[in-house]
């Protein structure tokens, strides 16, 4: 038990969770956006999953991290864009909208990859990571958790910011509104579904960029069928979070740690499944829904496309 | 023209209306399929295949061949299954989109239980014993979603999925750490003797589970049609509040429709491993549960017309199985169809619900 102690095992246990955790945290906050305004997202492992994709293509061909960031939260935007046609402006079941996107970029990454690379797994260079001056010299902490990709403080930052955001200014009131009560939102001369585009689109947005995360930073390549269930975390983490997104931080560290848990044995030379780290998560999910369940509140209006004039 | 006096106009030439509904019910499940079909098509002629090639070559390999037909058959009896708990729940207004995690514990315990029973009991005592166990392990793995949806209204859909995710892993381990067949390499139970399995049909390859799933998914539908349970449940899912005040007791439906759904699901793993496998591999996932979703909204929750859907989409699995290696479209070129056909499904639904509501019916 020694070896589970020491520095390297605890850098390492600490630097995957960061790694493993960032994407959670985008999607956990991107998805708290759409549900605030009263859209359930079950699309966003689809987001996350052409994000990673889109995201590895810019990164491979450009050479540039930053360039691939931006391709990836266009590409979770641009599917994002047609879960706004369908479910926000023409009202489509959220749900089978949802499972249709996840399920279609599931193919069409995993078809555009067989094309464009055939069997081939090509890896992108190591990423540059930005050390923090003084913080990064802590020991142990400093290598693990202040020695990253600059997009990591970027969605550190984004929690303050979107906690700001829904507190304090006019647009966080209208995304609340959407949610709560849309039809109020409308008599007071706001566009309900502008207001719902809107939050899905950023939802699409982060997740796409959470998934390029994953792609290009977390495995430095492309696999089809690589966010495994991440954005189906981020859904959880957004229920939990209550429309808090210091509750989304974290459970994202949670995640984290116990996802890299795997790797962190591994080295540590420790030998079991992998599929018993795996389900880690999972079950500390249904055990925190078990003993919480009052607690997770959802929008009245969550799921509901809105119509003007109906009730 | 008043919405009434449309009405009465119709009720007057019966013929001609009911004649167009029943164009109309065919045109709402043929049109999502064409489309999907023609958007697919446009894809493959962007990656530089010939479409007509690919669906023909699907066609004949999944339909038109003895060897594919059958194998297309073999393939429909997990679907039905899957297809007859998707029924129940969706009807219920549950959203049990934990299907691959109860479908793979059933079909693990199935392998572990039915080699070693061999000897012990007669043959089909054993079938039945293993189904019956492994369709309860799968009801039970619905039981916390189904508790935590009918006692504190939490979304069952995340809360399956989570579920599925974990019984997908602990599949994995059971497979792993408690059944691994010693004198296998690859991680994998013992294997149930082909004499031992389900009874093949005749001189075919195909099993007798198919006829358990036909009959599973025409009992369903009569259950959810025509009994009082079966009303019950549409009540609850049609308006869960208008249920309450019928005094029916909702916390309880629900958790019996999502078990019982649950357990359905499991058999279809039962029966996938009596009939076909006879063995777990570690990490074996065929991710049916999703893709039956689609096939259930197009039958509209009609166990006949699952039936019809599910011998199609057999159909289109079997053969673009064989085109990933003979056209070079991987298979994932599937996902993608089923993809477009909810979406144009869901697009179909509503602009027939506008239709609708323009001539006020």
């Amino acid at each position: 038990m020694d070896s589970l102690l020491t520095e390297a095992f605890l850098t390492s246990l600490l630097f995957g969770a960061v790694t493993a955790g960032v994407p959670l945290l985008l999607a956990g906050l991107g998805e708290q956006v759409s549900e605030k305004a009263g859209v359930l997202n079950i699309g966003i492992e689809g987001m996350m999953l052409f994000g990673a994709y889109a995201g590895f293509v810019a990164a491979y061909c450009s050479g540039s991290f930053a360039l691939g960031f931006v391709a990836g939260g266009i590409g979770g935007a641009l599917v994002a864009a047609l879960v706004v046609l369908l479910c926000i402006r023409y009202g489509l079941n959220q749900i089978v909208i949802g499972i249709a996107v996840t399920l279609g970029m599931e193919g069409l990454t995993a078809l555009l990859h067989y094309f464009q690379f055939s069997r081939t797994y090509p890896r992108l260079d190591l990423a540059p990571a930005w050390a923090l001056p003084l913080l990064s010299d802590i020991p142990v902490l400093g290598r693990a958790l202040f020695t990253h990709n600059p997009i990591v403080y970027l969605a550190v930052l984004l929690v303050i910011a979107l906690g700001w955001l829904f507190r304090a200014t006019y647009i966080g009131l209208n995304l609340e509104a959407a949610g709560n009560k849309p039809a109020a939102l409308d008599a007071a001369g706001v566009s309900v579904v502008k207001t719902r585009a809107f939050a899905v689109l950023a939802t699409g947005f982060l997740s796409g960029i959470g998934g390029a995360y994953m792609a290009n930073i977390g495995a430095g390549l492309f696999v089809p069928f690589m966010t495994g269930g991440a954005g189906f975390i981020g859904i959880v983490l957004a229920m939990l979070a209550r429309g808090r997104p210091v509750w989304v931080l974290l459970g994202a560290a949670l995640f984290g740690i116990s996802l890299a848990m795997t790797t962190a044995l591994q080295v540590a030379g420790i030998n079991i499944p992998t599929d018993v780290v795996q389900m880690l998560p999972f079950a500390m999910v249904m055990l925190v829904l078990v003993i919480f369940a009052r607690h997770s509140v959802l929008p009245p209006a969550l799921g509901l496309p809105y119509v003007r004039g109906e009730r | 023209m008043t919405a009434e006096a449309q009405q009465v106009a119709r009720r007057g030439a019966p013929g001609s209306a009911g004649a167009r509904d029943a164009m109309a019910s065919v045109l709402r499940v043929a049109v999502p399929i064409l489309l999907a079909l023609a958007v697919g098509g446009i894809i493959l002629l962007v990656l530089g295949k010939d479409p007509l090639a690919y669906y023909g070559y699907v066609a004949r390999r999944g339909l038109l061949t003895w060897g594919g037909l059958q194998e297309t058959l073999t393939r429909m009896s997990p679907l039905l299954l899957i297809a007859a708990g998707l029924i129940v729940a969706f009807r219920a207004g549950i959203w049990n989109l934990g299907g691959d995690g109860q479908f793979l514990l059933a079909a693990v315990i199935t392998a572990a239980l039915a080699p070693a029973l061999v000897g012990t009991l007669p043959k089909v005592a054993i079938l039945v014993a293993c189904m019956i166990v492994s369709a309860a392990v799968a009801a039970l793995w619905a039981v916390i979603p189904a508790v935590l949806k009918a006692r504190y209204g939490i979304n069952e859909i995340i809360t399956s999925l989570m579920m599925s995710f974990l019984g997908i892993s602990f599949a994995n381990v059971l497979v792993k750490l408690f059944f691994w067949d010693p004198s296998t390499t690859v991680p994998q139970t013992r294997t149930l003797p082909v004499e031992e399995r389900l009874p093949r049909l005749f001189d075919t390859t195909i099993h007798s589970g198919v006829l358990i799933a036909l009959a599973v998914v025409i009992l369903v539908h009569l259950m959810m049609t025509r009994t009082a349970f079966g009303l019950k449940l549409q009540v609850v899912g049609a308006n869960p509040a208008a249920a309450v005040h019928a005094g029916l007791n909702v916390p309880w439906l629900t958790i019996a429709t999502f078990t019982l759904s649950a357990a359905l699901i499991g058999l279809g793993g039962s029966v996938e491993i009596l009939g076909v496998f006879g063995t777990v591999r570690a990490d074996w996932n065929p991710a049916f549960g999703l893709l039956v979703v689609p096939l259930v909204f197009l039958a509209r929750f009609n166990g006949y017309a699952a039936i019809a859907f599910t011998l199609f989409f057999s159909a289109l699995m079997i053969g673009g199985d064989s085109a990933a290696r003979r056209i070079g479209v991987p298979q994932h070129f599937v996902l993608v169809l089923v993809a477009l056909l909810l979406i144009f499904l869901a697009v179909v639904e509503y602009l027939d619900h506008q239709r609708r509501k323009r001539i006020g019916a």
